[in-house]
Order: structure tokens, then C-alpha cells, then sequence
């Protein structure tokens, strides 16, 4: 498996979720504290569900490819579903040989959604 | 043949290779590797000669005693300090600059203030920041403009009765600017405050003559210059150090003790409590030996050529920003760049791919990022051992990076 699979080049270079919601219900912002990166999640709800949902910030490729398959995973997804997401949820989807120094980088976007949604942060 | 393919045989790490391709180590600013010479001295001591050092009345005790203090002594030849009594072993350079920080910082009184610079490394402003919130002391920052120079006249306006200390970098170890310490001394003398110099990226490099320079205290980490992690050194100028009180106490720095109060041991054994690192004092003896018969001219000019290089690689490849002096004269064996639209992290993992170690982030050193306005960058950095072929193939895989994302 490589460092940065295809799907970390692929989300890197073309985010489907990257941007800002018009009128948030929900947001979060949280760093990282080995390297200072920046996630910003915002949503929308409607019905208990998560209707919209964008991320922004400065970041690198893997914490990038992970908010993007994160907020794909919870599209229209209840709210309640954050809270049963972990980081190896998200490094399925990545499909990448992530090293123990870079797992923060993966984690970090999950940290910031359950945040915004206002979950209980699970380890 | 070149200085850096003359001595890499010598370091038998360089000889591995990192993900399938020979290995090019570019981050000796974090820790340099180490020579054959080194490893055997650390060897031979554990091998022959270890026990605690200082009132041993046996044989090992005795041989380690010696080899301990003969360290002190190369040491003090090495960066031109007047006494062995101003050679103080530390674990590296962030405790010798806790030290004189916390030894200095019980003196500080409400209001005094304490000069520091905005590209210092976190090991020279936290201490200091620790020292001032407990005394109602002050921090002040001397600016960083242009390429990447200290605003010495921003400097002359910060000093005042109140400066207490100033404390600065030799050399950066992100932009790799040399500072002017000797100036700086100067003008901090004539304002009535001590000089503290974080010579970590500097003595590794250039040649350093503490007395010459003016500083009252400069401090060094071993294992940046060839010798082993765990051993530093703390200068410290006899007049000022034979007044100040010691920041730690424990065994082996005093002379007598009682039950409520002791009496200190003479310099440099006061400011050095416990259990000295005796095999690191040994491995920096012999990383001292090694750099010595090169000689630290030529050290330099072997850097600074590589330094040259790097920057007329790095500086044409589109996307590519360099920080830091233009000059290689006016700078130590750093070179920090980043590519446009790729996170210095992963940069460094596209480079480790390609058996290249680079640093990457802050570099320990976020007041300066915050100035620069940027969370980080790549970071390369030249030891003796580097060659011309190392730079080239650093900026080859650097011009290659953007299609590896």
C-alpha cells in the first residue's frame, strides 16, 4: 500500500466537500497541535440529519483526503452516526499506509465534526 | 576529493538505504549523525572504563574521572573559553538555557525585562517566559525584517535599565541567518545586562570563539555536532557564574553538607547536580577531536558551498520559496523553502519516499512562522558529511514533488 494512496491524491486534488455552508446550523474549528494545520467544518441540518456539510482550512494532503471522505460518509446520514465514527472508518476509506506520525492528520477532521455536531468525542 | 566524500565514509549510517534508494540525510540542524570514531570512543568507555565519576577510590572510577574531565578540557580548548571552570555539562542546549534562566530568573523584580528575537527556537523564549510570569517580568522581541535579519536598530530602542538579559541565537536554524552576537553583546553590556547565546546550530558549523564573541553565557548541544544525544554544553563567564547561585541542587555540587544548609562546590562541579551523561562527555570529546582535525574553517566552507548550491538548485523550480538570507555568507547550513500548494509535512514524506530526510513544520520556531505567515516549511540541512550529489538529488525529487501529489 503506498504512503498516499489514490485516494488521498485524487481528494487532495479534486475535494468534492471543500468550501463553506450558507448559514450553518453547526460549526467547528480545531488544530493540530503537532503541526499547527487548521480544519474548519460547517453543516446544515434538517430532520435530525446532516443535509449539507463543507470543510475548510490549511492543511496537508492526508487531514485534507480525510475531511472529504468524512463529510462524504455523512451526507445525509443522522446526526447520531458521528459519535459511531472512528479513525479507522476514515483509514478504510483512505486506503493508505498511514504512519503513527501522521494518524493526528487523519483523526484531526473527526475530532472537529463530532465537535461541531456537538457528539461525544470518542478516543 | 571533497571535504563531504572524505568524511562520509566514516559515518556508517550513510551507508543504509531508506524505501530502496540510498539513503541522503539533509536534517542535521535537528541531530547530525555520528563517526566511526564517536561510536568507538562511547564503546571503548563502556567497554573499559565506566563508574560514576568524582570520589571514586577505585581504579574505574578514577579512569572515568579522568576521561570526564579531559572532555571538559577539549571542550574549552575547542570554543576558546579562558577557563575549564567556565565549561558547565549540561543534557544539551535547552537545560543550559533553563538553567540560567531559572539562576537568573529568581533575581528578576517586577518590570525587569528580558530581549529576546522573534526567530528564536521555543528552548530560547519558553524558559524565559516561565522566568518572567513568575517574577512579573516582561518579554520583549527584537523584529526580524527583510531576508531574514534581526532590525538592530529596533534592538538599540528595546534596551533600557530594565534589560536584564538578552537572549539570541547565533545562528537561526530555519532561516539561517548569523546573527551579530559580538555587536549585540556590546550594546547589551553597555545597557547593564547579560548575554545569553543559543549557539546550537552555530557550533557545529562555524568557528566559535566564546571569549572573542563577548557572550556571558553560550550554550551547545553535543549530538548536533557528531558527538551523542544526551550531553551539552552551558558557557558560562567566570565573573558572572562565580556570583550566581546554582539552579539545581543534589549531589556532586556541593562541598558540605547538613541538614539545613549547604555549602556550594566550586565551579563548574556546582552547576552540576547528580550524575553527569560521563559516556556523552566522552562521545563529544571525540566528535570535538574529529571536527577539530578537519577544522572549522574549512567545516564552514565545505557548508556554505553546499549551502550556495541548494539555493541556486531550489531558488528556479517553479513554485519554490526560499526564506531566509539570499547570501550563503550570511548564513549557517540551512536552507527552508516551501512548494506552492503542497503542506511542508507532506512534502517531506513524499521526499522520504525517495530516501531524502528532510525536517518539516514549525521547527520549534512558530513566533517566526506567525512573521512569516505560514504554519511551516521544508527544511534542509548540511554536515560535514554532505556532498554536490546530495544537494542534486535533493532538488531533482524537490522539482518532481508536485507530480507526486
Amino acid at each position: 500500500m503506498a504512503l498516499y494512496s489514490d485516494v488521498i491524491r485524487d481528494r487532495f486534488r479534486k475535494p468534492r466537500f471543500r468550501g463553506a455552508v450558507e448559514q450553518p446550523d453547526v460549526s467547528a474549528e480545531d488544530v493540530n497541535p503537532l503541526c499547527g494545520d487548521r480544519v474548519r467544518i460547517q453543516g446544515r441540518l434538517a430532520g435530525g440529519r446532516v443535509a449539507e456539510a463543507r470543510w475548510s482550512g490549511d492543511c496537508c494532503a492526508i487531514s485534507a483526503a480525510s475531511a472529504d471522505v468524512l463529510l462524504e460518509m455523512m451526507e445525509g446520514q443522522p446526526v447520531s452516526r458521528a459519535a459511531q465514527l472512528t479513525t479507522a472508518s476514515l483509514l478504510e476509506r483512505l486506503d493508505s499506509d498511514i504512519r503513527p506520525s501522521r494518524m493526528k492528520c487523519v483523526a484531526l477532521p473527526l475530532t472537529v465534526l463530532q465537535a461541531a455536531l456537538g457528539s461525544e468525542v470518542r478516543g | 576529493m571533497s571535504l563531504g566524500e572524505k568524511t562520509r565514509r566514516d559515518f556508517p549510517i550513510l551507508s543504509r538505504t531508506v524505501n530502496g534508494h540510498p539513503l541522503v540525510f539533509l536534517d542535521s540542524a535537528a541531530s547530525s549523525q555520528k563517526p566511526i570514531q564517536v561510536i568507538e570512543a562511547v564503546e571503548h568507555y563502556y567497554r573499559t572504563s565506566h563508574a560514576n565519576v568524582h570520589r571514586a577510590l577505585h581504579t574505574l572510577g578514577e579512569e572515568a574521572t579522568e576521561r570526564y574531565e579531559a572532555a571538559r578540557d577539549a571542550v574549552r580548548a575547542f570554543i576558546g573559553a579562558a577557563s575549564r571552570e567556565e565549561v558547565i555539562f549540561t543534557r544539551g542546549t535547552t537545560e543550559g538555557i533553563n538553567l540560567v534562566a531559572q539562576a537568573i530568573g529568581r533575581t528578576l523584580r517586577p518590570g525587569d525585562e528580558i530581549v529576546v528575537t522573534e526567530m528564536e527556537h521555543h528552548s530560547n523564549l519558553i524558559p524565559w517566559q516561565m522566568a518572567c510570569r513568575d517574577r512579573g517580568a516582561v518579554i520583549r522581541a527584537i523584529p526580524v525584517v527583510g531576508e531574514g535579519y534581526l532590525d538592530l536598530d529596533g534592538y538599540a530602542r528595546l534596551l533600557s535599565p530594565r534589560t536584564r538579559v538578552v537572549a539570541v541565537a547565533h545562528v537561526s536554524n530555519v532561516l539561517g541567518t548569523i546573527n551579530p552576537v559580538a555587536r549585540i553583546a556590546e550594546e547589551a553590556h553597555r545597557a547593564g545586562a547579560v548575554v545569553l547565546v543559543d549557539g546550537a546550530q552555530a557550533v557545529p558549523h562555524l568557528p566559535v570563539e566564546v571569549a572573542a564573541l563577548g557572550a556571558d553565557f553560550y550554550t551547545f548541544s553535543g549530538h548536533k555536532m557528531l558527538g551523542p544525544t544526551g550531553i551539552g554544553v552551558l558557557y558560562g563567564r567566570r565573573e558572572i557564574i562565580e556570583r550566581l547561585e546554582p539552579a539545581w541542587g543534589g549531589g556532586e555540587m556541593i562541598k558540605e553538607v547538613w541538614i539545613d544548609r549547604a555549602q556550594w562546590n566550586d565551579l563548574p562541579w556546582r552547576f552540576e547536580p547528580g550524575t553527569p551523561p560521563i559516556a556523552g562527555a566522552v562521545g563529544l570529546h571525540a566528535a570535538v577531536d574529529y571536527l577539530g582535525k578537519l577544522g572549522m574553517g574549512q567545516v564552514m566552507a565545505h557548508e556554505q558551498a553546499l549551502t550556495a548550491a541548494a539555493l541556486e538548485a531550489l531558488a528556479p523550480i517553479p513554485g519554490v520559496t526560499l526564506y531566509g538570507p539570499r547570501n550563503p555568507e550570511m548564513k549557517g547550513a540551512v536552507v527552508a523553502f516551501n512548494v506552492d500548494g503542497l503542506h511542508p509535512h507532506d512534502g517531506a514524506a513524499l521526499l522520504d519516499q525517495r530516501g531524502i530526510a528532510v525536517r518539516a513544520g514549525h521547527h520549534c520556531a512558530q513566533p517566526l512562522m506567525k512573521r512569516l505567515g505560514i504554519v511551516g516549511t521544508l527544511r534542509a540541512s548540511f554536515s560535514v558529511y554532505n556532498t554536490a550529489e546530495d544537494v542534486a538529488r535533493l532538488a531533482e525529487a524537490v522539482a518532481a514533488l508536485r507530480g507526486d501529489l
